[in-house]
């Protein structure tokens, strides 16, 4: 790992990608920057704001700013929430998932479809599926007793959206979990079965570990989609009952299309950005300093 | 365990309950409105497929569908062309900035769409790529080329250096040993990646339906207009939601055995 020669001239290598990226990032962005800066009082009409949105943005004693701060604890806690089910889910049914045979094909395409499905789609399923009287999970559920109603009842929504998005992308997991478990060289479970070690035991000690690096990948992708979720709770509960649903994604959109107030918009995809930036970051250098620590 | 009838007891059942939404959607899509909303069924009793009939005859639908396939595969070809050589790079040297540069790019897909869209008509607008194919293809670069270089360079890490260093010295020149012998070599990632940037660039609508207007309608963007029209039509709506996983699934079917051959051979 460390033995890499080191060679300014690969900077080549990257120019395209860089061209690429770029062109598509760097405008749109000085743009939010600019927007955050200034107040807009209709069409073209700007006017210099400073940090005020920032600051008024990071005061919950402001309304805006007590919205942002809820916001964003629900949309913690939902990705929290998906990421606690989906991950340990992903990794048991890629566990599953047979070695050999026709049946790893079929089985690979049926878990990939979900994925498949435009966003607004899937939402749109879920309008239908979750409904009581001809939707099939809303009947079962009213059927066995339990009071489902993702229009009226917080939890019933708030489950919804979970159920949703473990639908949704749980085969993200799987697939690059299962990718990631057929690259475990078969000596490495001869060497476990000659040892006389336990299933968990071979989980722990060597499918883990062999693990971590995609389900780094996967963790990382599953918490910036999560974070950002927008589509399936607009088109199926639309953020509500009340705010019950409204994260970051669809209130930002509220106060850039509805309001208009483009400042306040920009400022606070700004500093969203910069969380999910600084999470991520955080994540992924404390993985790949474990990762250098383990090897060494 | 691996033997067992547990696991696959298991798979079955996870399979029944994913298969079930979508099972409910080619329901929908063989029934009318006026069935769909009228009444709980667990399967259609008088099956038909007008509505598939409908989106086949009208070229809008099947000039969308065109549309939306060209972006995609243009996107997936330049996405994992540039980012085989970035890839690369990243997993054989060390650079000024590499490190920091990595990351950067990962940002990249961390951006909110929903307000970015404004920026992004402008630029697109401006310089003139506005409903073409051609912009939702570069816009789109901006999140599947970061991904393409995370995925590559662990399976160009899969390849020991020792090769490299071996086709150096029989002769070969740069371009030639990335062509002849190491794109061979990564086959798999290359299969795998370009299924996530096509997928991923497939399921993205909200940019695709800025970017355009008239020429260049993707299909889910006729899709919406097909529900503010008269109404919801939930028939019509679900039988182009079957037709939107045609695509994919055929890709996915091509790229199996790279996936069940080993995804992320070096990332392990």
């Amino acid at each position: 790992m460390n033995d890499k020669p080191w060679n300014n001239r690969a900077w080549f290598f990257v120019l395209p990608v860089l061209a690429f990226v770029l062109f598509s990032s760097i405008v749109p962005m000085m743009t939010v920057v600019n927007y955050s800066i200034q107040d807009s009082m209709g069409v073209n009409n700007f006017f210099w704001n400073g940090d005020a949105w920032f600051r008024e943005l990071l005061d919950p004693s402001t309304e805006i700013g007590a919205r942002f701060a809820g916001a964003l604890v629900r949309t913690f806690a939902f990705s929290l929430t998906c990421l606690a089910i989906e991950l340990p889910l992903g990794i048991a049914i890629a566990l599953c998932l047979p070695r050999r045979g026709w049946s790893i094909g079929a089985s690979l395409v049926l878990i990939a479809l979900p994925m498949l499905i435009p966003w607004n789609v899937v939402g749109t399923i879920w309008q239908i599926f979750t409904r009581a009287d001809i939707g099939l999970f809303g009947a079962v559920l009213t059927g066995i007793g339990l009071p489902y109603n993702v229009t009226q009842d917080p939890v019933s929504a708030w489950v919804t959206i979970v159920v949703i998005d473990v639908w949704h992308w749980t085969p993200l997991v799987i697939l690059l979990s299962y990718a990631g478990l057929r690259a475990i060289p078969d000596a490495f479970y001869q060497a476990a079965r000659i040892d006389g070690a336990s299933r968990w035991a071979v989980f722990i000690k060597i499918e883990l570990p062999k693990l971590q690096k995609v389900l780094v990948i996967a963790t990382l992708l599953r918490f910036m989609q999560t974070f950002m979720i927008y589509t399936e709770p607009v088109v199926v509960t639309g953020g509500g009952p009340g705010n019950a649903t409204t994260f970051l994604s669809i209130d930002l959109v509220k106060i850039a299309i509805g309001q208009v107030d483009l400042g306040k918009a920009a400022a606070m995809s700004l500093v969203y950005n910069l969380i999910i930036i600084t999470v991520c970051w955080v994540f992924y250098t404390v993985m790949t300093q474990l990762e250098r620590r383990r090897d060494a | 365990m691996r033997d067992s009838i547990i696991p696959r007891l298991a798979l079955a059942l996870y399979l029944v309950l994913l298969m079930l939404p979508i099972y409910w959607l080619i329901n929908m899509s063989l029934r009318t409105n006026a069935d769909i909303m009228s009444h709980f069924t667990l399967w259609p009793h008088e099956p038909s497929l007008i509505k598939y009939r409908e989106i086949f005859r009208d070229p809008s639908w099947v000039h969308a569908f065109g549309v939306s396939l060209t972006y995609v595969a243009i996107n997936t070809v330049i996405s994992v062309s540039v980012a085989l050589p970035a890839a690369y790079a990243f997993n054989r040297y060390h650079f000024v900035g590499d490190k920091h540069l990595f990351f950067w790019l990962l940002t990249n897909l961390m951006a909110p769409a929903a307000v970015f869209v404004m920026p992004f008509f402008n630029l697109y607008y401006a310089v003139g790529l506005f409903d073409t194919v051609w912009a939702v293809a570069l816009a789109h670069c901006l999140f599947n080329v970061p991904l393409a270089v995370w995925i590559l360079e662990g399976f160009v890490g899969g390849v020991p250096r020792e090769i490299d260093e071996t086709a150096a010295i029989d002769g070969y020149s740069f371009p030639r040993f990335f062509v002849r012998i190491f794109l061979p070599l990564i086959a798999n990632g290359i299969g795998v990646t370009a299924f996530f940037c096509f997928m991923f660039s497939w399921v993205e609508q909200l940019l695709a339906t800025t970017l355009t207007s008239s020429n260049a309608l993707p299909f889910a963007a006729v899709m919406t207009r097909s529900y503010s029209a008269s109404g919801m039509d939930w028939s019509l709506l679900s039988a182009a939601g079957v037709l939107t996983m045609v695509p994919g699934a055929v890709v996915i079917w091509f790229v199996r055995n790279h996936i069940a051959k080993g995804f992320a051979l070096g990332r392990v």
